[in-house]
């Protein structure tokens, strides 16, 4: 059986389509679910083994990117999100699915605690929203599951907040426990030091995600699912002799990370 | 942020600016506000009300109060749709911020009024103006003698009506009739005289030659689907699939206030796809700013320095486009000073309909009689009133600030998401836009679908209002945004109501369409308007005008020295404002949501050097994709309005071209935006001159336009710093936009150059034609050897172009627009981080003797290719019937070096510096 993953709809969320897509490229079984949905019981949370919240502008980001998304994740989903974590199933908040993933306190889930805000996005150091491609070291020591066997990537950010904030212990923590799941990296692969436009938001640290102590929720701002296929790739067109020679495959990086999460649900979670 | 919470500032602040909207204007923070306060369960009462503001804190401006104001009203507000709270950091410390909330509300009670029409021509002419109804001397006697025929006088009666008009029945026939929805100047039958003294009468130019083109063209093109009837036209994009496109323009809510006439703007043409057919998903948004010069300080006052509507149009389509989910790939900026006085702001959309909806054609619907009326969206204030007749008039003092509103992404995302579920579930029989003109031209255009003569039955009093009171007349045309009609059958409104909840979309039964031939309105059960269809929407006279085509050749033959330091001269040339970077525009869009993006905007080594056009891939699952593009120049129009269409189609077509687009499948849509010709003859005559290259040029390019749009008023009344009123026109200019498709987008191609070596060729000749271009301007002339497309010539270069990126011969590839060859080489170098070394003498050209000419002349249907020495051989076999030749290399080193054609060097610099003095002006 394949894993089932919920794309969560409504309200403003954007990337339905495209992160549906990248699940069904990675082997799950994805379907998109209305927020409402959920909260009138039509469908059930429950039924899923892996819950993503796409990028987007949920409620037009006007209270603060993520926010009143996270409130109605609390007030109105509270129980049925908590059991998901308790369950030990995957989640993915991907750009303004990762403001929600902080502003509900799901991550990064210190001392087992999924439900108090203790970081958060905040507007980028240049005051602006910003589309470009940037690219990624991975941090291997992360539990990140989400993340396993790749090295770098590049992706695309849109977003205009996406600068990281948190209090120096609670950042301390997250770099010991290695939560920080990935950096924003410098032309020669070695981290941004908060370099603009390798480091397009001004986050410390280079921080461009990150990942609860099990490694299975995970939020990032770079669109994963806005790789999927070569030609999504800045570059391209630069690269088609490499790519001959290479016999590389057609498909975007991107997918890397969704597979990862199928791959472990189908051997932890599809019974 | 709370106006009762002083905020911590550690810093302190000297003066604090706190800019809210004002009264019945659309608030988004505070709706979402009030959605967040349903969710953690407070119920807000309708005393209630939310409203948001934004604190500006700002360091080192302890002036006067005069800078704090100017500085408020003039850069961080526009005092037509904001206020205002000045405070400085010691007052704030003591008292903060007076509490105001926007609280629009109206005390009288709804009222319907009869307008009596008997009286003279010219006190009818005055109450049409004091009416706002925008009426001609024609219309308003057709409408007398329409209330004059006996039939209905006596059905009037039958219904409870006055035999005289109700306000809202000449509020109905002024809308619909209105230029701006009407289009009367592209309908009316034209006297013309050319220059030469040729005579000839043009019975509608959209008639003779928009849809005569088009028409000639499908006899060939048997994949244009729809056209002319519905929101946007329709083409087969592959089996499965049907693309749509639709353009705006959106200059009178612009001019008066960027940020919410764009906003406006871009999200309101969404809902042209969406309405077309059976419902589209957008899958682009486009945008046009034509503005002032940045650096404006001349002695006229516009409504906003050109830099801050700039800043407020790109905020408009940012917040639009990025909210509503819509990647905005692809746009123009053109400065111009001729744009102080109006400016234009066009947007466009394209979507994606199912090639069968429910097992019909995804671009035809019907309305059943019985259907219900239904509205959904937004409610109803009196916002918008008078837009359509607003926009078709000059801007001065009394232009009503009413019809600029602010549009709502988040809100509509939702109605499209609620949109296509229905659409899929089969629950609507038809799908309307509600824009300019409201319920009334919505529901009215959709009852004319209804049966054999159509109608409806609409109740307004059960129409959802923003606040009570409203006049019926004003909830029949306000201009409300994010809404849309649909006609559901009743057995489905059920689960249409049911779909809506979820979407947490308003949906409202508003009455029925019946196939009566009447428009029939009702408020609380009484009849207010009851119109016959048929009148309604074809009753308006045809106009009649005049045409008189002056001599042209009007401008000095220009004699000026040749600057011998190319070098210079390019590095000013690139500076230039209309072909400088925009790279802080784009980036601010996102033009990658949805996933499909293929040729992004900015390419190159560092991708940011501007693309000919972008490609995307609207179905995630298919290799086919859209190249999108458009072409404009209004300089031209200076000397030649025909040449100036001609060359704008030829431009939108090449920049498809150079991506790997084929003339095989690719469509065009026209963007007319003159100023007003009711009274200048040579004005009207240069209208029917672009007409005709539109039909010239797009039945000889095979590429039909299947959308458009005209706005016949870019004219400005603006207050010199005297207080004098003077009145500016903004250069006629048609906008073309083209869309292509790429069968696979594997073998697209950039501009940039990828690799030292390749050969540098030019395809197509430079002839002496620097008539109104770029290089001109900077020296200070216009000249009259406008550019001229020969359509056939570039049909060679264009379809050889095309099989050698099929082939995979093309490394790069790049049209020479403003600036000519030199800018366009430039590029072409900088892009691919990699130096050029070209020779003059080998460019084809003809009657050319001087290197600016070679350099800076903008003649049409010319590309500049590179491509790999061992594909050479074959690449020019497949241009054997085009004029090109190969003019130099790529280097390894980044100097780029150009040799004169009197064999000297004439241009030594470093790709850096060039690329330097190309990003750095607008480098914001």
């Amino acid at each position: 059986m394949k894993p089932k993953a919920l794309i969560m709809t409504g309200f403003g969320i954007n990337c339905e389509l495209e992160t549906e897509y990248a699940f069904k490229l990675a082997g799950a079984l994805a379907r998109r679910v209305h927020i409402n949905e959920l909260i009138d019981r039509t469908k059930c949370l429950d039924d899923y083994h892996i819950l993503s919240i796409p990028g987007g502008f949920a409620h037009g980001d006007f209270l603060g990117a993520g926010k009143a998304l996270a409130l109605k994740l609390r007030t109105k989903l509270n129980a049925e999100v908590q059991k998901f974590v308790k369950d030990g199933k995957l989640i993915i908040g991907i750009c303004n699915g990762f403001q929600v993933l902080v502003k509900s306190g799901l991550l990064p889930g210190l001392q087992g605690d999924y439900s108090s805000q203790s970081v958060t996005l905040m507007r980028n150091s240049r005051g602006r929203f910003e589309d470009r491609w940037v690219s990624l070291n991975i941090n291997h020591a992360s539990p990140c599951i989400w993340t396993r066997g790749i090295d770098h990537i590049e992706l695309p950010v849109r977003h205009g907040e996406g600068m990281f904030f948190t209090g120096k212990e609670t950042l301390r923590e997250l770099e010991d426990t290695n939560l920080v799941a990935a950096r924003y990296a410098g032309p020669n692969l070695a981290n941004a030091e908060g370099k603009y436009p390798f480091n397009p938001n001004g986050s410390p640290n280079d921080i461009a995600a990150l990942c609860d102590p099990s490694g299975r929720i995970f939020g990032l701002m770079p669109h994963p699912e806005g790789y999927l296929h070569y030609t999504n790739h800045p570059l391209w067109t630069r690269l088609r002799d490499e790519r001959k020679r290479e016999k590389l495959p057609e498909e975007g990086m991107g997918v890397g990370i969704f597979r990862n999460a199928v791959k472990y649900a189908r051997k932890n979670l599809v019974i | 942020m709370s106006s009762y919470e002083k905020l911590p500032s550690k810093e302190g602040f000297d003066v604090l600016i706190e800019v809210g909207w004002k009264p019945g204007l659309t608030d988004n923070a505070a709706r979402v506000a009030q959605e967040a306060f349903r969710d953690i369960g407070i119920t807000l009462g309708l005393k209630d009300k939310i409203s948001s503001s934004i604190q500006y804190r700002i360091k080192g401006v302890e002036g006067a109060d005069f800078e704090q104001e100017k500085i408020a009203s003039r850069l961080l507000a526009n005092p037509l749709v904001q206020r205002w709270y000045i405070s400085n950091y010691s007052h704030w410390s003591d008292v903060g911020v007076p509490h105001t909330l926007a609280r629009a509300s109206i005390n009288n009670p709804p009222v319907i009024e009869y307008i009596d029409l008997a009286a003279e021509p010219e006190e009818l002419l005055n109450l049409s103006d004091s009416s706002q109804w925008g009426l001609s001397r024609q219309e308003l006697q057709a409408i007398v003698e329409y209330y004059d025929r006996e039939g209905v006088a006596r059905r009037r009666v039958g219904v409870g009506l006055q035999k005289i008009p109700t306000d809202a029945e000449m509020e109905s026939l002024a809308q619909t009739w209105s230029e701006h929805c009407k289009h009367k100047q592209f309908n009316a039958i034209i006297h013309f005289r050319g220059a030469n003294g040729e005579r000839c009468d043009i019975d509608s130019l959209f008639d003779t030659y928009i849809k005569g083109a088009t028409k000639k063209i499908m006899e060939t093109r048997p994949w244009i689907k729809s056209v002319f009837w519905d929101n946007a036209g329709v083409m087969e994009f592959n089996k499965d699939w049907l693309f749509c496109l639709k353009c705006e323009t959106h200059n009178s809510p612009s001019n008066m206030e960027g940020y919410g006439g764009a906003i406006t703007g871009i999200v309101g043409v969404y809902r042209d796809p969406m309405g077309t057919g059976m419902g589209a998903k957008i899958v682009f948004g486009y945008y046009g700013f034509m503005v002032g010069p940045q650096d404006f300080h001349g002695r006229l006052s516009p409504p906003q320095h050109p830099r801050v509507l700039l800043e407020r149009v790109r905020k408009g389509v940012e917040d639009g486009g990025n909210k509503h989910g819509v990647p905005t790939p692809y746009g123009r900026v053109f400065f111009d000073e001729s744009y102080l006085g109006k400016c234009i702001i066009l947007v466009a959309a394209g979507g994606m309909i199912p090639s069968r909806v429910n097992g019909k054609p995804g671009w035809e619907k019907r309305v059943e009689p019985g259907d219900l009326i239904v509205m959904a969206g937004g409610r109803i204030g009196v916002d918008g009133i008078h837009g359509a007749t607003a926009s078709s008039r000059p801007f001065d003092d009394t232009t009503p600030a009413g019809h600029v509103q602010i549009g709502d992404p988040y809100m509509q995302k939702k109605l499209m998401d609620m949109l296509l579920e229905a659409r899929d579930e089969g629950l609507y029989n038809f799908v309307q836009d509600n824009g300019a003109g409201g319920l009334n031209s919505s529901v009215g255009e959709t009852a004319g679908f209804c049966g054999k003569k159509g109608g409806c039955v609409l109740h307004l009093d059960r129409a959802p209002l923003k606040y009570p009171n409203l006049n019926p007349w004003e909830i029949l045309v306000s201009e409300s945004q994010e809404r849309m009609t649909f006609a559901v059958p009743p057995k489905k409104i059920s689960l249409f109501q049911r779909l809506a909840r979820k979407h947490d979309v308003e949906v409202t039964v508003l009455g029925e369409f019946v196939d009566s031939g009447t428009f029939h309105v009702k408020y609380g059960g009484e009849s207010v308007v009851y119109l016959d269809m048929e009148f309604l929407h074809e009753g308006v006279p045809q106009m009649e005008l005049n045409a008189r085509e002056e001599k042209r050749n009007i401008f000095p033959v220009p004699k000026l020295g040749e600057d011998k330091k190319y070098t210079r001269v390019l590095i000013k040339m690139l500076s230039r404002p209309n072909i400088c970077s925009r790279e802080y525009i784009i980036r601010q869009f996102d033009h990658e949501v949805q996933g499909g993006s293929v040729i992004k905007p900015l390419v190159g080594a560092r991708s940011d050097v501007e693309s000919d056009s972008v490609v995307i891939r609207p179905v995630l699952d298919s290799m086919e994709g859209l190249a999108i593009s458009s072409g404009l120049n209004p300089h031209y129009s200076k000397i030649s309005a025909y040449h100036m269409s001609a060359m704008a189609i030829d431009e939108a077509i090449r920049r498809i071209i150079a991506v790997g687009g084929s003339l095989d499948r690719m469509i065009l849509n026209d963007n007319f935006n003159w100023p007003l010709p009711l009274n200048d003859a040579d004005l009207l005559a240069q209208l029917v001159r672009a007409n005709q290259a539109l039909y010239d040029y797009t039945v000889s390019f095979g590429t039909p336009c299947i959308s458009g749009k005209d706005s016949m008023s870019i004219d400005g009344f603006i207050k010199d710093r005297e207080g004098r009123s003077k009145k500016i026109s903004g250069l006629p200019m048609v906008q073309y936009l083209a869309v292509g498709k790429i069968e696979d987008v594997r073998k697209c191609v950039t501009m940039d150059v990828k690799k030292a070596g390749d050969i540098v060729y030019v395809v197509g000749i430079t002839r002496d034609e620097l008539g109104a271009s770029e290089y001109f301007d900077m020296m200070g002339a216009v000249g009259n050897n406008v550019p001229k497309v020969d359509g056939e010539k570039a049909k060679i270069i264009y379809t050889g172009l095309n099989k050698a990126v099929e082939e995979g011969l093309v490394a790069s590839m790049h049209g020479c627009y403003k600036g000519g060859l030199g800018v366009a080489l430039a590029q072409t170098a900088f892009a691919g981080d990699l130096g050029m070394e070209v020779d003059l003498r080998s460019v084809p050209t003809t009657g050319v003797s001087r290197n600016d000419g070679v350099l800076f002349s903008e003649s049409a249907s010319r590309l500049v290719v590179t491509v790999a020495p061992h594909l050479r051989g074959r690449f020019e076999e497949l241009l054997t019937d085009a004029r090109y030749s190969c003019i130099g290399k790529v280097l390894e080193s980044s100097e780029f070096k150009v040799i004169g054609i009197d064999g000297n060097v004439i241009i030594r610099s470093d790709i850096t510096v060039l690329k330097e003095a190309w990003q750095s002006p607008m480098r914001y």
